[in-house]
């Protein structure tokens, strides 16, 4: 209990009252108005309480949840993109390319759900890795144009389940013993001086009358590729798994068989228009 | 009164004993004390009026200003158009990407507070602040419809009575519709006035607009009119710290103790001699818009304003006193005045050489800023990942965002050639292909986005990183040109 109430007499102002060793305090007493807000504030968060779901079990009197919130939130931007997403649905591609807001829509949807689906073994922007195709740069498998892309992307490589996936089947040359482990070493150096990295003259020369037997008939006489079948061009300076004459003699002796799934069944129809024309517009595209 | 040094106690507090009282009396809350500030006339009346209309017009009318930019763009001289990003000041179009300029604008506002502080103490507080102005309009709708100051008091303690009732719901009324003025025209700064009002007039405005409206209004009604002088005293931050802007030579509000005490009441006719001059009428508390006693010295709650100094000279002149008992005057020409001496008023001093420095310096950048500020930009962004693409024939390729920011409200054509790489190539998505220089539109008023592919052999790279320029040019002639430095990126040689 305060005991004495004094007048400091240096600010003229009262003290508490208490005591504590000869300290004492300094009344300076709020505002009243100020005091009543902090109870408008209390009777505030009564009312908060009681509209709002504030504990567990309560869904309060408005039935509000930010889960809810964000469903209706997410319905909104669904209808509103609805719209896009029809009038892409039927665009033909040359319509697309015509119309620089719809195309802007396809390429911004296309980086979201290649961000979702396609990044993991394409990485996040599109360069692949040893196995994976790099996505940038003008060297396809299986063509380059959007129609190419969207074929691949709705059917896949190598997919069993689809039965119109996109298939090359290389020989596995050493693993099943059609050329010897010379042969190949040969025709490896070969491939290599296709593009100018040939370290041994002579066993690329040797290499070459195997390469016409054996590889020819897929890879094009100079090493050109076809993309109809899924033959990598071997003459350029892209390697899916790498470009030195190790790795070349693995994928010789035993083959290499990437897979990609087939999307088809997993992403509608305009989502994969919008990956074919995002992967498409990526600086490679044909 | 032991001294007339007016820095250290107050003399007012200085009298006050140490004394007990009953503890039964212990508040922890105080209770407001109402505040009746009564009429006066004076200069600084006077001055503090013409402040107001001024502001008060400023306020109301710069929302109705014509500016002509051409078809298709406002033609409000003042407007903050925040849907599509911009903010216009008559010939000046300020985009979101030169917000600088209101850093600028709030570092020009908070030093020129400092210097007229140091300089003039609170007249900022006194008479331009809207706090003041609105609680001044507020007063003044009050005393018209309540009168004056014993009237309002005797007023307040009446019982509720019919005239009562009437005289505060006309009050609060008037009160009511100057806030709604108040709120709309806030909300005309940042939309088409003309349109907002006749949106209004048919009843066909928007929830945000009816919000804001609402909140300003609402202010203005609890601050001006209800909160008043409660505002300065506890939820300014600006009297906590502005004495840091003051010295012994800066202009306050000061009462001439060594003149005015001994106070005390006077008889007409009686000798003023071994007295002071303060008759102790309490004019200047009646007249105070935050209800303090300029003679307890210089504080907190003062807001500069000097109407103390008016109702001061009055008495002073009827008593056939000298004026200025009460007066605007810098603590070392008071503490000189004690002596018989005096000290001109200093302008140039330390802190207000620097304070002004700074003012000029930003004030000096703005204009700079503002006077070489062009109509293009130009934001130039490099992929990095990948930093680059190999391509089939061996030659390496970046990518480029390339953002021409086109301020000018007509379509513009550019050229965009590359500086720094032998033998490269460039093309622009949905554009050329593999070109020397590609031609870029952009429309009006509007940030182009071009994707840049650039292509070079990977001999005529210096290493993995190879300076690579941007030179964009306006097709026609004394058109703009921007340029910016990247670097084009490589394997390891």
């Amino acid at each position: 209990m305060p005991t004495k109430v004094e007048t400091d007499s240096v600010t003229g102002t009262e003290t508490t009252g208490h005591e504590w060793d000869g300290i004492k305090e300094l009344n300076t007493p709020l505002p009243r108005w100020w005091l009543i807000v902090f109870w408008i504030t209390v009777i505030w968060s009564v009312a908060y309480f009681i509209l709002y779901p504030s504990w567990p079990g309560w869904d309060g009197v408005w039935n509000y949840t930010a889960r809810k919130d964000v469903a209706a939130r997410l319905e909104a931007v669904q209808a509103e993109r609805a719209e896009w997403l029809d009038k892409l649905a039927v665009a033909s591609l040359d319509e697309i390319e015509q119309e620089p807001d719809l195309l802007e829509f396809a390429i911004a949807g296309g980086r979201a759900a290649f961000a979702d689906n396609c990044a993991p073994c394409h990485g996040t922007g599109g360069a692949g890795g040893p196995g994976y195709p790099n996505l940038l740069d003008d060297d396809w498998l299986w063509g380059g144009t959007v129609e190419a892309i969207g074929t691949t992307l709705r059917h896949g490589i190598r997919w069993a389940q689809d039965e119109e996936t996109r298939i090359s089947d290389m020989p596995r040359f050493g693993v099943d013993e059609l050329l010897t482990a010379d042969q190949i070493g040969d025709v490896a150096e070969y491939v290599l001086s296709l593009s100018h990295g040939a370290t041994d003259r002579t066993a690329a020369d040797r290499g070459q009358t195997i390469y016409a037997e054996n590889c020819a008939v897929c890879h094009g006489p100079n090493g050109g590729g076809n993309a109809e079948l899924g033959a990598p061009q071997l003459n350029d300076a892209i390697w899916l798994y790498g470009g030195g004459k190790e790795n070349l003699v693995t994928t010789i002796s035993r083959s290499r068989r990437g897979v990609m799934p087939a999307w088809g069944g997993r992403l509608d129809p305009v989502t994969i228009k919008q990956l074919a024309i995002y992967v498409h517009s990526l600086g490679g595209g044909e | 009164m032991a001294s007339g040094n007016m820095n250290t106690v107050p003399p007012s507090l200085a009298e006050k004993p140490g004394d007990t009282a009953d503890t039964g009396k212990l508040q922890l809350y105080a209770d407001r004390v109402r505040v009746y500030p009564a009429r006066v006339v004076g200069p600084f009346r006077r001055f503090k009026w013409a402040a107001l209309i001024v502001l008060l017009g400023i306020y109301y009318l710069a929302p109705w200003l014509r500016w002509d930019r051409g078809p298709g763009a406002p033609d409000q001289a003042l407007l903050i158009d925040m849907p599509s990003r911009r903010a216009y000041f008559f010939w000046i179009e300020i985009w979101p990407q030169e917000v600088y300029y209101l850093t600028g604008l709030l570092i020009v506002g908070a030093v020129g507070l400092f210097l007229v502080t140091s300089l003039f103490g609170r007249v900022w507080c006194g008479y331009s602040c809207p706090q003041t102005v609105w609680t001044d309009l507020f007063m003044w709708v009050e005393r018209r419809i309540e009168g004056d100051r014993n009237a309002r008091m005797r007023l307040d303690r009446a019982p509720w009575s019919a005239a009562k009732i009437a005289k505060k719901t006309a009050k609060h009324g008037v009160w009511i519709a100057i806030s709604l003025m108040t709120g709309g025209a806030w909300v005309m700064y940042f939309t088409d006035a003309p349109t907002l009002v006749a949106d209004i007039a048919s009843l066909e405005v928007s929830g945000a607009v009816l919000f804001f409206i609402g909140l300003f209004t609402s202010t203005t009604y609890l601050l001006g009119g209800i909160a008043r002088e409660q505002v300065c005293t506890y939820m300014c931050p600006w009297p906590r710290f502005q004495a840091a802007m003051f010295d012994e030579d800066t202009l306050v509000v000061t009462y001439e103790a060594w003149r005015g005490e001994p106070r005390g009441k006077h008889k007409q006719g009686e000798s003023w001699e071994g007295r002071g001059h303060c008759v102790d009428c309490l004019q200047c508390v009646n007249v105070c818009p935050t209800g303090i006693d300029i003679r307890d010295g210089n504080q907190l709650e003062c807001i500069g304003c000097g109407l103390c100094i008016d109702a001061c000279n009055r008495i002073m002149k009827r008593l056939d006193l000298p004026p200025g008992l009460i007066r605007m005057d810098t603590v070392n020409n008071q503490v000189a005045r004690e002596r018989g001496r005096s000290v001109p008023f200093r302008v140039l001093r330390p802190r207000t050489i620097i304070y002004a420095s700074i003012l000029i310096a930003v004030l000096g950048l703005m204009v700079f800023g503002l006077g070489s500020r062009s109509t293009l930009d130009v934001n130039l962004l490099r992929d990095r990942n990948p930093l680059f693409v190999t391509l089939s024939d061996g030659a390496i390729r970046n990518g480029y965002t390339f953002k021409i920011l086109n301020r000018a409200r007509a379509d513009r054509e550019f050229v965009l050639t590359l500086e720094g790489i032998d033998d490269l190539t460039l093309s622009v998505r949905g554009g050329p292909s593999d070109v020397q220089r590609a031609v870029l539109g952009a429309r009006p008023d509007r940030v182009e986005t071009y994707r840049v592919f650039v292509r070079a052999p990977r001999d005529a790279l210096a290493g993995e990183s190879t300076p690579l320029r941007f030179v964009l040019e306006e097709t026609m002639p004394d058109g703009e040109r921007s340029v910016q430095d990247s670097v084009f990126r490589g394997p390891v040689r």
